[in-house]
């Protein structure tokens, strides 16, 4: 058993898999909670997405790529800010055509490279291939994330749940989501280095998504996400070291079996309350369906 | 140290003001092909209990909302006890129908009352014992305490207006717009209502609560002002002292 596990340790780029796993799933697993609940699932999956043009100019250019994603990803962050703001296109509908189009060009840059195949690992991440210039930064970014949320945890807290209490206090709603997007184009960028800019929503969605179903409390909600986010991660390379197969889809993966379990238990739970406990006299106002 | 969410926050109150000034308000949403208020001109007293009734679609939680300073009209002023809207945030508490609010959001209710006391902390700052003592007395005024540690999507329809209420007295706000406050409620929250409100106009508070029901002229209301199709159809002023049976 033992020898299973420390048998990938043996090789430095398995370390450092599982170090960049474990930061990237802090600052994931902490921002996804914010994510779900303000119903941002898909300005994240978005944002990821748009990424990929600023990827792929940096790597034609010679630029860092690193730099070139975080430049692309805070552009697309206050353009989509800006979109959201503004009601004349529903949403949705605006931020899937921004989302659609910069993909495109995208991959359109990318195959003008003519080394496709290079550039692959944009899409679905190369955690095993991580440098160690690359891993500092990741790592202060995986920890300013959950500081920078902690600080400003009231206002979004707030903002999530009664945006007009947060109005008639003089608190900016608009302000506060500029935050945390550009907080989370931060959070993609690491990601994106894990997983590629096609799973990363994932990571940042299914841990956070997870715990929701198992504590009603948002500290903890966290808490219980990273720890699911970080498991992903060591279990998902683990699993993509013994069967050779890729790590981003591995660690996506066991997000999702995670998701899965957490599910049956939710669902093993409230069967269980709804059995022992009496029905309640007045029930107007409970909301016991899951996300 | 307090970063103020808004920097006109400390102005002062303009001595003798009415709590509440709206002349000849227009607002309209945007895309509407009308305006949602006609001119509407009311005016209510420091330490008075006034009621805004209209049918549904009259423009009553509108213009709760223009006073509060989430919609912004296009003609007319509004003063809050002499200032305008923004000019003193913290004085102004606002309890939005429930629907506004999401409640399925992992908050407690201590944490949804703990809100009323944002305003006063600014940005970042967090709440220390002393906003903690005065979260704890608002759940309790509003007999709130067994339920604190519960999260607000797993109260009932009156304790969840109960917590709202909560909240802005822990605000220690001088006015507070109630929007529908007692629609769908049990028999006991309006009794608690009914007891904390005529508190606070014991205080000098201003109440100004909207609602459907048409009953509340004999509700003993101080002043009554009735809307219909966003237009101010008329102001009642009551006389004398009166028991607030309807909250």
């Amino acid at each position: 058993m033992l020898e299973i596990i420390f048998e990938p340790l043996r090789f430095g780029f398995m370390r450092t898999g599982f170090l960049v796993a474990i930061l990237v799933s802090i600052a994931c697993s902490t921002i996804g909670v914010y994510v779900v609940y303000r119903r941002m699932a898909f300005i994240g999956d978005a944002l990821a997405h748009t990424v990929l043009p600023g990827l792929v100019v940096a790597y034609l250019i010679g630029m860092s790529m690193f730099g070139g994603a975080l430049v692309a990803g805070l552009a697309s962050s206050l353009a989509i800010g800006r979109i959201t703001q503004n009601k004349s296109v529903s949403e949705d509908t605006a931020i899937g055509i921004v989302f659609a189009g910069m993909f495109a060009l995208g991959i359109f840059l990318m195959s003008r490279t003519g080394s496709f195949r290079e550039l692959a690992h944009m899409l679905f991440g190369n955690i095993l291939g991580i440098p160690q210039s690359l891993l500092v930064w990741i790592a202060m970014i995986a920890f300013a994330i959950p500081v920078l949320l902690f600080l400003f945890h009231k206002e979004l807290e707030l903002t999530s749940y009664d945006p007009s209490h947060a109005e008639v206090i003089g608190l900016r709603v608009d302000t506060v989501r500029y935050i945390l997007l550009v907080l989370l184009a931060f959070t993609i960028v690491t990601a994106i280095s894990a997983v590629g800019v096609v799973l990363t929503s994932a990571l940042i969605i299914t841990p956070a998504a997870a715990a929701s179903l198992l504590t009603r409390r948002l500290v903890p909600m966290m808490a219980l996400s990273t720890v699911f986010g970080a498991l992903s991660g060591v279990i998902g390379l683990y699993a993509s070291y013994y069967f050779n197969a890729a790590s981003g889809a591995a660690i996506v993966l066991t997000c999702t079996a995670i998701f899965a379990i957490c599910a049956v238990l939710e669902w093993a739970m409230r069967n269980r309350v709804y059995r022992d406990a009496p029905p309640p006299a007045d029930s107007a106002g409970t909301d016991l369906k899951p996300l | 140290m307090v970063i103020p969410y808004s920097l006109r926050r400390d102005r002062a109150a303009v001595a003798g003001a009415p709590a509440i000034e709206t002349r000849h308000l227009r607002l309209r949403y945007p895309g509407a092909e009308q305006d949602a208020l006609r001119g509407v001109s009311i005016s209510v007293p420091q330490g008075s209990c006034a009621a805004l009734i209209g049918s549904n679609g009259s423009g009553k939680s509108t213009l709760m909302k223009a006073v509060c300073g989430i919609l912004r009209a296009h003609q007319g002023t509004i003063r809050i006890a002499g200032l305008p809207v923004g000019g003193c945030h913290h004085r102004v508490a606002y309890l939005p129908q429930r629907g506004e609010i999401n409640w399925r959001f992992p908050v407690t209710v201590r944490r949804l009352v703990m809100a009323g006391r944002f305003v006063h902390l600014g940005w970042i700052r967090r709440p220390g014992p002393h906003d903690y003592e005065i979260v704890d007395r608002a759940l309790d005024q509003l007999k709130m305490c067994e339920l604190a540690g519960r999260q607000i999507g797993m109260l009932s329809g009156g304790q969840q207006q109960r917590a709202l209420l909560a909240r802005a007295l822990a605000q220690d706000a001088e006015v507070l717009l109630l929007d529908e406050p007692l629609t769908g409620v049990d028999q006991s929250t309006r009794h608690v209502f009914e007891r904390v409100i005529n508190e606070l106009i014991r205080r000098r508070r201003t109440v100004l609560a909207a609602t459907h029901d048409t009953s509340v002229r004999e509700a003993g209301y101080d002043v009554i002002f009735q809307l219909e199709e966003g237009e101010l159809q008329e102001s009642e002023l009551q006389e004398g002292e009166h028991a607030r049976d309807h909250f």
